[in-house]
């Protein structure tokens, strides 16, 4: 009994380690096979549509409303300050920093990644990629690079609307329903945004989701079992994983970021 | 999907996303923080700097000449040095004093400098002379108590 549990852990932890070794060789695979991605650069941008053009209406509403939202949220805590004039400040600076990269990447992640993922693993399961391989198109290079850089392309831009589609919404709700004045909303936040330290560390953190959820994605439909079930399975942990890293991936990056700035 | 609309979808996308991080760039971002090459440091130091941070503007006559790059721990003279770097065309006397001042009832800190009647100007590396503590809360107050209990002795 004992013996079996403990066989079963062993067995748990080498599969574990055999995967994580299988993915980081897909990465590495994926980056090597990178060049008919830029080169046949039709491929990818057929790609950029589906998962980056067709985002676009759930990450502009959503940021939108995150806006708006906090535009509510935070105003109402600031006016008990009597400092209602900062609430640019903690619009801006909790989109560009924190909201708009992770919010706008897990939304990425569960409209485009878990899409990918049933794509590949359908193609899989129909052996279209073992085609491919038969008539020596390497399916790594014709169907799984492209839609990696896609992920790594996209990702910022659509960080970067869900953060101005957010300053919009926050600017709706706070200057012209409750009436904070223009002027101050807009130059308080200018002087506590600063490019380096928080847009373009917003920007990195999104480069960086992107290449998560596109290598989680494409590697769980790449390694899907071929069947209905195995495609439905890699899908579901799509989502879960990629979320997961996100969010792991953005304490790690904010701790390093943001530790030494006060 | 028609090749050519998809390309056009596909370019209209970049084209938004590029532009939503120009916006924040120079909207809602200050693009203008002072750059290395216009500027000039100068060092002041101080006995006490209250809450003063790194990045805090440095202002004269209420008006942005630069920021607050480095505070850090003297240790020879136990005293803060406080790294400035302020615009190159923004030149002020050698004997420009700086204090450390609050703006605002949250108490956002800043350094204010006073221009002095020097002909000679402050060049980089240079040092300011004269400079002015933050108030602290507790030694006003402390004051303040020490004078009340004064006028209250019996002579």
């Amino acid at each position: 009994m004992l013996r079996r549990a403990i066989e079963n852990l062993g067995n748990r932890t080498v599969q574990g380690i055999w995967r994580m070794g299988f993915a980081a060789r897909f990465f590495f695979a994926v980056l090597l096979h990178s060049g008919t991605a830029f080169r046949r650069f039709g491929l990818t941008i057929r790609e950029m549509y589906f998962t980056g053009v067709l985002s676009l209406i759930i990450i502009l509403v959503s940021g939108l409303f995150v806006g708006m939202v906090l535009g509510l949220q935070g105003y109402e805590t600031l006016q008990t300050y009597g400092s209602e004039e900062a609430l640019g400040i903690l619009v801006a600076l909790s989109l560009v920093r924190e909201l708009g990269p992770v919010v706008a990447a897990l939304l990425f992640a569960s409209r485009a990644g878990s899409a990918i993922t049933a794509e590949i693993g359908l193609m899989k399961a129909t052996e279209q990629l073992s085609a491919m391989e038969m008539m020596a198109v390497d399916p790594i290079a014709r169907v799984v690079a492209p839609r990696f850089w896609t992920g790594v392309i996209s990702m910022p831009l659509l960080a970067a609307l869900f953060s101005a589609m957010g300053i919009f919404g926050g600017y709706l709700v706070g200057v012209q329903l409750i009436g904070v004045d223009e002027g101050s909303f807009w130059a308080q936040m200018q002087s506590a945004v600063d490019f380096e330290q928080d847009i373009l560390n917003g920007v990195i953190k999104s480069v960086v989701f992107g290449v998560a959820i596109s290598t989680i994605a494409l590697f769980e439909g790449y390694d899907a079992p071929p069947t209905a079930e195995g495609v439905s399975g890699a899908t579901t942990r799509t989502v879960v994983t990629s979320s997961l890293a996100v969010l792991a991936l953005d304490f790690v990056l904010t701790a390093f970021m943001f530790r030494g700035l006060n | 999907m028609n090749r050519t609309t998809l390309d056009l979808w596909v370019g209209l996308f970049v084209i938004a996303g590029i532009a939503a991080l120009l916006f924040l760039a120079l909207k809602v971002g200050s693009m203008n923080t002072v750059n290395t090459s216009d500027s000039y440091e100068v060092v002041a130091r101080f006995e006490n700097i209250g809450g003063l941070k790194v990045r805090a503007p440095v202002k004269s006559a209420g008006v942005v000449v630069g920021r607050v790059v480095d505070i850090r721990f003297d240790n020879e003279r136990y005293e803060a040095a406080v790294t400035l770097r302020l615009g190159k065309h923004y030149a002020f006397p050698k004997d420009t004093s700086a204090a450390i001042l609050t703006s605002g009832l949250l108490g956002e800190q800043y350094v204010g400098l006073a221009a002095g009647g020097d002909s000679v100007k402050l060049k980089d590396k240079d040092q300011i002379q004269l400079t002015q503590d933050a108030v602290v809360l507790e030694n006003l107050i402390g004051q303040f108590l020490y004078g009340k209990a004064q006028e209250g002795a019996p002579q």
